[in-house]
C-alpha cells in the first residue's frame, strides 16, 4: 500500500491526520470561548457532546486520527534518523530560511501529546467517560472551575499552546505542500496563513486560559 | 597552512595542502572533484557547516579562498548521510544517485527523422521550469544538508525537468513512480519540509519542485 510503504504516502498520512487535527484544535477553541460569554451557553455545549452518539463518534474519529498521527510521526522520524546515519557533523549550521520548528516537530508533539494527556486527565476522564458508564456528572463550567481555580494549571497550559503554536506553525503549511498544492507563489502564501492561523489558535486559548483563570481564582468578578 | 593567495580557489588550496602532505611524507587528504568549474557536482565537501562551503548559489569549486579572513580554523567534512557512504577521508559513494536516475530519468524516443524543433510549442514559463529544474548537478548537497537524508530536492529536480515539457509527459506517471521507490528502496529519509536543501543547493533548485513531485506521485497514483 502506497500510503505505508512510499514516502510521499507516508507524508500524505501525516499531513492528511495533521490538518485534521489543525481543524479539530481550531473548533476547540472557538467552543471554549463561548465560556468566556456565557458559561451556561458553556454547558449546553458540554451537554450536547456529552454521551451522545454523534459525540462518541466524533471522539472516535478524533482519537483515531491522534493515534495515526502520533504513530506515523514516530515512525518517520526513526526512519529520517536511521537515513541519517550516525556520523555528526563537527560543526553545524542553521540557514536563516529553516524555521526551528521543522527541525523539532517530534518534540513539539510529544510536549503536545503530554499536554493532552493531562489535559484529557483534567476533563475528559471526568466528563464524557463517566457519563458513559452511566454515572451522574457536573456542568461543564464546573471543571473549569475545578482545573483554574488552581495557580499552576495556567503556565502548563501556556506551555501547551506555545508547542501547539510551532507546531503549527510549520506544520499547517508543510501539509500544503507535502499535498502538492503549493508553487513558487504559494510556499510564502501557505507560511504565513500557518503563522496567522497558529497564532490566532494560541491567541483564542491562551486568553481563555486566562480569563477562566483569573475568574476562578476570584481576581475578576466578570 | 600558509600563504595562501586570496585568488586561490577551495580545491586549489586543497591541491596545495596535499603537495605539502606528500612532500612531508605523509599521506594526502582524498577528495572529490572533475570539472572545476560547477557543472559535474563532484566537489562534495561540506565546509564551516555547509555544503560546497559558506557562498550561496557556487560549488565548492567555485569557492575562493578570499571568502575566509586570515588565520580562519576552517573543517572541512564528507557528506554526513547513511545513503553516501564515506570511501576514504572526504570522498563518498554517491552511486545511489546514478540509481535514482537509472530507475526513470530519462525519456524514450522513438527512432526515424527528427522532426521540426518547433514542431511541439512550448511556453516560454514552462521551458524556463524545466531549464531551471535541469541545472541540478546531482550533488547531493540537499541530502547532505537535510537532516532527515532526504533526497527529495534532487528527485524533484530531475522528475520536473521532464514532467514541465511535452517530451517528458509520455512516460511521466513511470518515471515518478519507479524513481520514488528507487528513491525510498535506497534509504533516504522522508522529507519534513525543512528547506534547509534549497537552502544550500548550489544551483538554487527552488522547494516548489518537492510540491510538484508530490503532486505528479499523487497523480500517478489516483489514476493507477
Ligand atoms: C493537536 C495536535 C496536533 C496538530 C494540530 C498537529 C498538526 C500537524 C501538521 C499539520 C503536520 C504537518 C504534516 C506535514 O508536514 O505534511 C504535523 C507534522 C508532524 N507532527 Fe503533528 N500535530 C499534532 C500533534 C502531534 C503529536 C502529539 C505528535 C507526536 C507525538 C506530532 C508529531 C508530528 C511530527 C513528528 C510531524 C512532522 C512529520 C513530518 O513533517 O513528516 N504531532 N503535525
Ligand atoms: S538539488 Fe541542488 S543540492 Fe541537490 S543534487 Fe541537485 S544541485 Fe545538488
Ligand atoms: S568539481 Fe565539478 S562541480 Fe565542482
Amino acid at each position: 500500500m502506497w500510503l505505508t510503504n512510499s514516502s510521499v504516502g507516508r507524508k500524505v498520512v501525516m499531513s492528511v491526520t495533521g490538518l485534521f487535527l489543525v481543524l479539530f484544535v481550531t473548533f476547540h477553541a472557538l467552543m471554549n470561548a463561548v465560556a468566556i460569554i456565557s458559561f451556561e451557553a458553556y454547558d449546553a455545549i458540554c451537554e450536547f457532546l456529552g454521551a451522545n452518539w454523534y459525540a462518541v463518534l466524533g471522539t472516535l474519529v478524533l482519537a483515531g486520527g491522534f493515534a495515526i498521527h502520533i504513530i506515523y510521526a514516530f515512525w518517520l522520524t526513526l526512519q529520517n534518523r536511521k537515513a541519517r546515519g550516525n556520523n555528526r557533523y563537527a560543526v553545524t549550521t542553521k540557514p536563516k530560511d529553516v524555521e526551528w520548528a521543522s527541525q523539532n516537530m517530534l518534540v513539539l508533539g510529544i510536549i503536545v501529546c503530554c499536554f493532552l494527556i493531562l489535559h484529557l486527565v483534567q476533563f475528559w476522564a471526568k466528563m464524557q467517560l463517566p457519563e458513559l458508564m452511566g454515572e451522574h456528572i457536573m456542568r461543564g463550567q464546573d471543571y473549569l472551575q475545578a482545573t483554574f481555580s488552581q495557580w499552576w494549571v495556567l503556565p502548563v497550559y501556556l506551555i501547551g499552546f506555545a508547542a501547539l503554536w510551532f507546531h503549527i506553525s510549520h506544520g499547517f503549511w508543510s501539509a500544503f505542500q507535502t499535498l502538492g498544492t503549493a508553487n513558487d507563489k504559494w510556499i510564502p502564501r501557505w507560511q504565513c496563513i500557518s503563522k496567522w492561523w497558529a497564532s490566532i489558535v494560541f491567541i483564542l486559548f491562551a486568553v481563555e486560559a486566562i480569563y477562566f483563570t483569573l475568574h476562578f481564582t476570584g481576581v475578576i468578578n466578570c | 597552512m600558509h600563504d595562501i593567495p586570496t585568488d586561490t580557489s577551495f580545491l586549489e588550496m586543497m591541491d596545495i595542502l596535499n603537495e605539502m602532505l606528500i612532500e612531508k611524507g605523509e599521506e594526502p587528504v582524498t577528495f572529490d572533484h572533475d570539472c572545476r568549474e560547477g557543472i559535474c557536482g563532484m566537489c562534495s565537501l561540506y565546509v564551516n557547516g555547509h555544503p560546497h562551503g559558506p557562498a550561496t548559489g557556487a560549488t565548492t569549486c567555485q569557492l575562493y579562498m578570499r571568502r575566509f579572513k586570515d588565520g580562519d580554523t576552517i573543517t572541512v567534512e564528507p557528506w554526513r548521510s547513511a545513503a553516501f557512504p564515506v570511501i576514504k577521508d572526504l570522498m563518498v559513494n554517491r552511486n545511489a544517485f546514478d540509481q535514482i536516475q537509472q530507475a526513470g530519468g530519462y525519456v524514450s524516443f522513438q527512432t526515424g527523422g527528427a522532426q521540426d524543433a518547433n514542431a511541439i510549442p512550448i511556453s516560454k514559463e514552462a521551458a524556463d521550469e524545466a531549464m531551471d529544474s535541469a541545472t541540478c548537478i546531482g550533488c547531493g548537497a540537499c541530502v547532505a544538508a537535510c537532516k532527515n537524508g532526504s533526497a527529495m530536492l534532487f528527485l524533484s529536480a530531475k522528475v520536473s525537468q521532464f514532467a514541465l515539457l511535452p517530451q517528458g509527459k509520455a512516460e511521466a506517471k513511470r518515471r515518478v513512480k519507479a524513481m520514488l521507490a528507487k528513491m525510498d528502496e535506497l534509504g533516504f529519509g522522508n522529507c519534513t519540509n525543512t528547506g534547509a536543501c534549497a537552502a544550500e543547493c548550489p544551483k538554487n533548485i527552488k522547494l516548489s519542485n518537492i510540491a510538484r513531485l508530490n503532486r505528479e506521485f499523487l497523480c500517478a497514483k489516483c489514476s493507477d
